[in-house]
């Protein structure tokens, strides 16, 4: 078992792992998005309260779950890069990046597209809106700091230390945005927060919330084994797998 | 052992006083740029005092925050040009104690006197009275927090020829709970009510900010120099 | 059928979400494909190229 992890901490391990595993998971992906969509916009009910537009939830939520999720396995990959020295770990902690970003950036569009017809404008400055559109700013900031620094190594690290002190950042921004939000909005209970949602509503919920966490592996493994390639390119076992390609 | 790290302590802490107050402008544009934006708000929004007094908690604090965040570079970029920086991080002692000293050096020179300027302000902004202790409280507690924050940011940015508005875009976020509670303390105890809950908050985000963030800014720093 | 694509009046909100949500999911997934494809040939031609230069020499 441990040598298995072992050799998976090694590049070209990993780059044959995520070869083999991506067909699977696309594969998985598809079946569950498909169950999920045709559960959620075929067999789920109409909503007593909210009609037909109660449905964004089957996209939006699972984006906004997907977009905390990722900046853990980002920062906790960054902070084992720094850590260990591991290469893999700086690798993944980078690839992460832009796919939590598009998850963040996908939950507030769609956030604001649920909130026009039950708020009435496109934006309302909604604790749980807030504190995604502060993630944004989170993981642009890594992105940025990511793309600024030109040595590699260097860049990884200083991107984990950013990501660890956001990881703690958090869950304080969180709590403070939620505090700021019940004082100003007083009684008005956000849309997001459903007591108690009827067994046929959760569960294409959660088969999206299931398709989105294998999507986000599939492509976090592609996006990993095209950065080995662009690392690794100097290496001979780089060269001897393009050119026994081709 | 712990004398002489001591002694680090305040022998950083001297040389960065005596360097910044060599340098008078460097303490005084971003205090200028304090007043200068705080002045935009009546001409852009309204001279009116009832909207006024609304606006100057969050005013005051976001022009705090921005002039902060202007003079965070200030900590260690000089030092990293002379090389004084490498030198620091060679020393025996602990590096996370030496930055404790910049960032206090970084305080005194540029909190302290946002503090003592800030009631002045607030009477320009129609601040009630009754809100002016909030306003030197939550100055007191949340600027602190601002310099030791900024400090992680300097330290990951230091190495970078352009890194002033990468700065701003990796601290600005972790400056938001700050933010809220300072400037809702001051709200509140201009309507009157009881603060305290807010304030603890800011004791306890200076806490937090004291014992973590010399230690990410050690790491960042030694990452950066490599 | 087409009180299904109606959405209950809610047609436009909702299916944006779930075009959105494909357009941004596809763009993730065929991003990297074409950078990794990318990298090959460009990695093929650097290699091909060092390769004829050193049998030149």
């Amino acid at each position: 078992m441990w040598s298995f992890f072992h050799r998976l901490a090694s590049p070209k391990h990993f780059y044959a792992f995520a070869g083999r595993l991506i067909p699977w998971l696309g594969w998985i992906t598809l079946l569950l998005m498909l169950a999920g969509l045709y559960t959620g916009l075929f067999v789920a009910p109409t909503d007593y309260q909210q009609g037909e537009s109660y449905r964004i939830i089957f996209v939006h939520v699972p984006a906004a779950w997907m977009s905390m999720f990722v900046y853990m396995v980002m920062a906790i990959s960054g902070g084992i890069g720094l850590v260990w020295k591991m290469k893999m770990a700086d690798i993944v902690a980078a690839s992460a990046a832009p796919i939590g970003a598009a998850f963040t950036f996908l939950a507030l569009v769609t956030g604001s597209l649920w909130g026009k017809p039950m708020w009435g404008t496109w934006w309302i400055w909604d604790a749980r809106l807030t504190s995604e559109l502060i993630l944004l700013f989170l993981y642009l900031g890594f992105i940025a700091l990511g793309s600024a620094i030109e040595d590699k190594r260097t860049a990884a690290n200083a991107c984990a230390v950013l990501a660890l002190v956001g990881l703690v950042n958090i869950p304080i921004i969180h709590y403070s945005v939620e505090w700021w939000n019940t004082l100003h909005q007083g009684s008005t209970v956000t849309r997001f927060d459903r007591p108690a949602m009827a067994t046929s509503m959760l569960i294409p919920l959660l088969i999206m919330f299931l398709a989105y966490k294998i999507y986000f592996f599939l492509v976090l493994f592609m996006r990993t084994r095209a950065e080995i390639l662009d690392r690794e390119r100097n290496t001979g076992w780089v060269k001897q797998l393009v050119t026994e390609a081709s | 052992m712990t004398n002489s790290l001591l002694a680090a302590f305040v022998v950083i802490l001297r040389r960065d006083l005596t360097l910044a107050l060599r340098t008078r402008s460097e303490i005084a544009n971003p205090l200028l740029f304090f007043v200068i934006v705080i002045s935009l708000f009546p001409l852009a929004v309204s001279p009116e005092p009832k909207v006024l007094q609304t606006l100057a908690p969050g005013v005051i604090w976001v022009a705090a925050l921005l002039a902060t965040m202007l003079s965070l570079d200030s900590i260690f970029r000089s030092d990293f040009e002379d090389g004084a920086l490498e030198q620091m991080l060679l020393s025996p002692h602990s590096t996370s104690i030496l930055v404790l000293a910049k960032v206090l050096a970084h305080w005194l020179v540029t909190g302290v006197p946002l503090i003592l300027l800030s009631p002045l302000l607030g009477v320009l902004l129609n601040l009630p009275t009754e809100a002016m202790p909030a306003l030197l409280a939550t100055l007191a507690l949340g600027t602190p927090v601002l310099s030791l924050v900024g400090a992680i940011g300097v330290a990951l940015t230091v190495g970078l020829r352009r890194g002033g508005v990468l700065l701003s875009l990796l601290v600005l976020p972790l400056y938001i709970p700050v933010l809220i509670f300072a400037s809702n303390a001051i709200a509140t105890a201009g309507a009157g009510l009881e603060i305290r809950g807010q304030l603890y908050f800011l004791a306890a985000l200076l806490a937090l900010a004291l014992t973590l963030s010399p230690f990410a800014t050690a790491a960042a720093l030694r990452i950066s120099l490599r | 059928m087409s009180e299904f694509l109606h959405m209950g009046g809610y047609a436009f909100y909702v299916w944006t979400s779930y075009g959105l949500a494909l357009a941004i999911l596809l763009w993730q997934l065929l991003a990297p494909l074409r950078q990794h494809r990318q990298l090959l040939a460009r990695l093929r031609r650097k290699y091909r190229q060092s390769s004829q230069a050193g049998n030149k020499s």
